[in-house]
């Protein structure tokens, strides 16, 4: 199980958090025009990377926020957690 | 028969005044408190314990511990039953029973033992063979042979009336065995502050130290451990548990552990646990896990009495007990020397074979000194003796190792191997660690940490005790320096200890010629020799094909005595180096845990939380038939006399049509929502728009994902000019709110909104029905109630009796309705005065059956057609979608798929007999003879019996819906057997125009 640094509660279990998925992703602006493939790469493409990943988690049973996890796919290392506010650097 | 002949006096450290009877296979014994069920039924002589996984031969012991891989046995304890117990694990209490497996019909004489004569057809991978075809014997004769002849006890279908916890702890370190390395790491952290938890598996802490002949710090070194273990029981920072296995290594150090609270009592005591299993996130772990005794490979060395020296040495200075009388050792390091000398000291006359030609040591000293018989240079070519080794063909072997000598048959009881010993590193295997060869040891020992662990003593290829001391005080101290910031070192004790001279490395005794031995690698999974060279010649290379192929390193045993000799043999015949062959992955559970143990208290009922309204005890006096609506009860309907679900919900939905009824919707979702800009959430979230909805008014909303599905729908109404009620349907309550979350704190921070789940604190009653409005206006005297005064989708405060109340007119069930919220604390108070009131007005309560009836028959879509798959238009909720804003999913409706012309529609669907009720998930075609697969034009997603037009009627999901009103297709349900002609109707079976609801 996870142990993961929740940026505004501290570190916490995996079992607190559930899964967001890819947190690069951006949603096209409200009232934009967006071709098909455009659409396609928000709602659907994404790359299934193995290494390093910025994801995103929800604390589910514990503060609510969403925040942002670097982890690496296949070895589970974690190496930075970021609240939804901060930017991915 | 004397009992317990084998049992030394004045030896071990059993409790001899507490004298336990138990029964095996049928027949009574004696023990003492202390014993293991093991140890307990060799000091009565009993060496046959089971019969072997494929070949069914004979069984006896092979280990004392955790090591076991034969005497796998069924218990009995308080009335229950368990399979897959190590009786070297077992620890004796009075009563205790225990019988074979594996055999059938008894242990002495097996039916399956033929195979053992027939065991040229069973070789390696004989499931794969011999079994395969004709394929229709699979089912019928093969299948049942093999279970009927296979597997390791039998699982209870009694339910389990004991108890299981589960716990979660944090410390600094923990320690994984209370050996040398185990209690020093401890000692010396602990010392210095750290949180510690120690756990050792057995019941008696100290690991070797309880069987070996050292000194530390002038104390012998059992009573060093002793000493150890009682102060550190005494320290607040040390949780010590014996009985206890950590048995899993997981991610992020978390580690599990399983602690076997009342295995050894013959009943739990009350308000006790089984069993406990531990969740550990430890900042730090040691592995003291110590070193398993490798056996050596010859002819027959499965037959019981064949066992590991080590054993033979525990059994009897822990036990007391002799596992023979004529005992012969068989070694190619000092470990078996030690063994001899206690046997000798006893009064017993070992034998030693040694495989090396002249080793000098301090120990082969001492032996010689004794005057032990020592054959050098010697090896057992065979056992001799079916159910008990009766005698031991030996040899002299060449230096090469290649050439034996003339064979002679020695008479002896037992034979106690030595081939060296292996460094139990699954945990660390477990946990990431990149192990490597260690030439010395012939053994893999941990590498390179992936997690915060180290690996100490013996489980690390350290095989003196003052190396593993020094190493493991350092540890400890080193370690908890870095946690604590503390620099408080004890002082390293004096250590005397044998010296040992090296060891041989040899491990298999080469067949003497025109003899065919069964030459065991793995004894639990009855893997030999020659299995392993079939498996090579058939082409099998990997080690990980190789263990599949022959189910060497298999099951419960995970190859704790089998691994090495294994890799051994295959790197011989590949002409490899054995690090070059690696060995297999190590997986969790080190050792079997009870299923009892992982799911813990989360059983039955108790595996999720029950959640009850604040109306549920009116619900249970009314005689409600509860339903599970999630994790909520909810009364399905309320029994009257002899009263079916089917009559009881169709009484129920005709009251609230003709007269009025009262619903328990508590369990919708409810999300408060507050804020300058909840109108613009809302705006985006739903389908429709949001913008204009004035204060006291309700609106009907959709939502998608933005993959263009409804995710939900229910109705929001604005309470105040920044105040929004959103309700949502029960089952995707929690998910809504996290989705309003995401958008709020990661896509539109900018919004100015709060959103809070508010589904417990407000209780709601639905009242429905021609007769709702008079009801209420006596429930609310005070309040306009009128149809001008409180319209459809109009929302007001009112006072009942004095409790404040939202009153909702909104309406699931397509009649006249309201929804009355109150405090939950109140719930109860309203629901007793709408039932008190309502009495001249007929009022019935009505339970979910007849709630589905209402919303069917009046085509009002619900989770079963909101399923996860349909987009608004298939729900025929296409006017909802707002054409001059965007929200959320809506440009994934304009993807060809979700434009098409036939896309699938929600219909109505009527039998042609009116009689015929429609099961659910029943397929609709348009040739019930056509042949298979039948082109299938849509699905039955809910049914009931229209109440209005007292036929049944159901709603289906149908391609181009929209085209087929009026068609006859065929219902089919195979699995009911049934085959129905229908017509397709409208949805809105009742009141198409939606009158009732404004009136
Ligand atoms: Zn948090």
């Amino acid at each position: 199980m996870l142990y993961i640094k929740c940026p505004h509660c501290g570190w916490r279990s995996q079992n607190e958090f559930s899964y967001g998925g890819d947190a690069t992703v951006k949603r096209p602006e409200l009232g934009k025009e967006v071709t098909d493939q455009e659409w396609d790469n928000f709602v659907y493409n994404r790359k299934s990377l193995k290494g390093k990943h910025w994801e995103l988690w929800q604390h589910l049973s514990g503060c609510r926020q969403w925040i942002k996890v670097e982890r690496d796919t296949a070895t589970h290392e974690i190496f930075n957690t970021l609240k939804a506010s901060e930017e991915i650097s | 028969m004397k009992t317990q002949s084998f049992r030394l006096e004045n030896v071990g450290l059993i409790n001899r005044n507490k004298k336990l009877s138990f029964k095996f296979n049928g027949k009574f014994y004696y023990g003492y408190e202390g014993d293991t069920l093991a140890s307990a039924l060799i000091a009565n002589g009993v060496h046959l314990v089971g019969r072997s996984f494929k070949y069914h031969r004979p069984r006896g012991f092979f280990g004392a511990g955790v090591d076991e891989p034969y005497a796998i046995v069924q218990l009995y304890r308080n009335g229950e039953t368990e399979p897959n117990i190590k009786a070297t694990e077992q620890e004796l209490f009075e009563g205790l029973e225990a019988t074979s497996v594996n055999c059938w019909p008894s242990v002495n004489f097996d039916i399956g033992a033929i195979n053992n004569f027939l065991k040229i057809f069973l070789p390696a991978g004989f499931y794969y063979k011999t079994f395969m075809w004709p394929k229709s014997f699979w089912f019928k004769v093969y299948e049942p042979f093999i279970r009927k002849a296979a597997g390791l006890g039998v699982a209870s279908i009694k339910h389990d009336k004991e108890r299981y916890e589960h716990k979660y702890e944090y410390c600094d370190l923990l320690i994984a065995g209370s050996g040398p390395s185990g209690l020093a790491s401890a000692y010396a952290a602990a010392k210095n502050g750290a949180k510690v938890i120690l756990a050792e598996d057995k019941s008696r802490f100290g690991g070797t130290l309880l069987t070996s002949e050292v000194n530390i710090g002038n104390k012998s070194g059992k009573d060093w451990a002793e000493g150890i273990i009682n102060e550190l029981r005494e320290m607040p920072n040390v949780t010590v548990k014996n009985r206890s296995q950590v048995f899993g290594y997981y991610d992020h150090n978390m580690l599990v552990m399983s602690e076997r609270i009342s295995d050894h009592l013959p009943e739990t005591k009350k308000f006790h646990p089984k069993q406990r299993l531990w969740y550990i996130r430890a900042k730090e772990v040691l592995i003291s896990s110590g070193s398993i005794e490798r056996p050596i490979v010859f002819g027959n060395n499965d037959t019981p009495g064949v066992m590991l020296s080590s054993a033979a040495k525990e059994y009897l200075k822990v036990y007391g007990v002799l596992v023979g009388r004529n005992p012969l050792i068989f070694t190619n390091n000092d470990s078996g020397y030690e063994t001899a000398i206690e046997f000798k000291k006893n009064g017993v006359e070992p034998i030693i074979l040694d495989t090396r030609k002249n080793p000098q040591s301090e120990i082969v000293d001492e032996a010689k000194n004794l005057g032990i018989n020592i054959k050098f240079s010697h090896v057992v070519v065979a056992a001799q003796g079916y159910k008990k080794v009766k005698s031991a063909d030996i040899a002299s072997i060449s230096d090469d190792k290649e050439q034996l000598g003339n064979i002679k048959n020695i008479k002896c009881d037992c034979i106690c191997v030595s081939g060296f010993w292996t460094p139990t590193i699954h945990l660390a295997s477990q946990s990431g660690n990149k192990t490597k060869f260690n030439e010395d040891i012939d053994a893999f020992v941990p590498g390179t940490s992936k997690q915060n662990e180290k690996t100490l003593g013996a489980a690390n290829g350290v095989y003196t005790l003052d190396e593993t001391l020094k190493s493991s005080f350092n540890t400890g101290y080193e370690l908890s320096k870095q946690i604590t910031n503390n620099d408080n070192k004890v002082s390293f004790p004096n250590v005397v200890e044998k010296k040992s001279s090296v060891h041989d490395k040899f491990w298999c005794v080469p067949l003497p010629k025109g003899k065919n031995y069964k030459r065991f690698l793995d004894f639990q999974n009855d893997v030999a020799v020659s299995d392993i060279e079939i498996a090579l010649k058939e082409g099998y290379r990997s080690i990980e094909h190789v263990k599949r192929y022959t189910t060497l390193g298999m099951a419960t045993d995970q190859g704790k005595t089998s691994n090495l000799n294994g890799l051994q043999l295959v790197s011989k015949i590949e002409n490899k180096v054995v690090p070059n062959v690696g060995h297999t992955t190590f997986r969790p559970p080190y050792t079997p845990v009870s299923i009892g143990a992982i799911v813990g208290r989360e059983i039955g009922k108790h595996s999720k939380p029950t959640r009850k309204s604040p109306m549920h005890l009116w619900h249970e006096k009314n005689n409600a038939v509860f339903v599970d609506a999630g994790v909520w009860l909810r009364p399905r309907y309320y029994k009257r006399g002899n009263e079916n679900l089917f009559e009881g919900s169709k009484r129920e939905a005709k009251n609230v049509r003709k007269n009025v009824g009262v619903c328990d919707v508590t369990t919708l979702g409810k999300i408060d929502i507050k804020g300058p800009d909840a109108a613009e959430l809302l705006n985006r979230v739903y389908t429709n728009s949001w913008l204009k909805l004035p204060v006291g008014k309700a609106r009907y909303g959709v939502m998608l994902r933005e993959d263009g599905i409804v995710m939900d729908d229910g109705t929001t109404t604005r309470i105040s000019e920044n105040h929004y009620h959103m309700t949502t349907t029960t089952a995707q309550a929690a998910n809504v709110l996290s989705h309003l979350e995401y958008y709020l704190q990661l896509v539109w921070p900018e919004l100015n909104v709060n959103v809070v789940s508010t589904t417990e604190q407000w209780a709601g009653a639905a009242i429905a029905g021609p007769k709702s409005r008079d009801l209420l206006q006596k429930l609310f005297p005070n309040s306009d109630l009128s149809n001008e005064g409180l319209p459809f989708m109009g929302y007001t405060e009112g006072d009942l009796f004095g409790v404040k109340a939202r009153i909702f007119r909104i309406s699931f069930s397509g009649e006249l309705a309201y929804e009355v919220n109150v405090e939950s604390d109140n719930g109860n108070f309203m629901w007793e005065k709408v039932m008190e009131v309502g009495q001249e007005f007929k009022i019935q309560p009505y339970g979910t059956e007849a709630l589905s009836t209402l919303r069917i028959e009046m085509g009002h879509v619900a989770g079963s057609e909101l399923d996860g798959r349909t987009i608004p238009y298939d729900n025929s909720l296409e006017g909802l979608l707002s054409k001059k804003k965007d929200f959320i999913g809506k440009r994934s409706l304009s993807r060809k798929a979700f434009m098409a012309e036939d896309r699938q529609k929600v219909v109505g669907v009527v039998p042609l007999d009116k009689k015929t009720s429609i099961p659910e998930g029943s397929h609709l075609v348009k040739d019930s003879n056509a042949p298979l697969p039948n082109p299938k034009l849509g699905y039955i997603s809910a049914s009931c019996w229209s109440v209005e037009h007292d036929n049944p009627f159901s709603l289906a999901i149908l391609k181009d819906g929209k085209k087929m009103i009026g068609e006859k297709l065929f219902v089919m349900s195979p699995l009911k057997n049934k085959i129905i002609p229908v017509e397709i109707v409208s949805s809105h079976y009742v009141d198409p125009k939606g009158e009732r609801v404004r009136s």
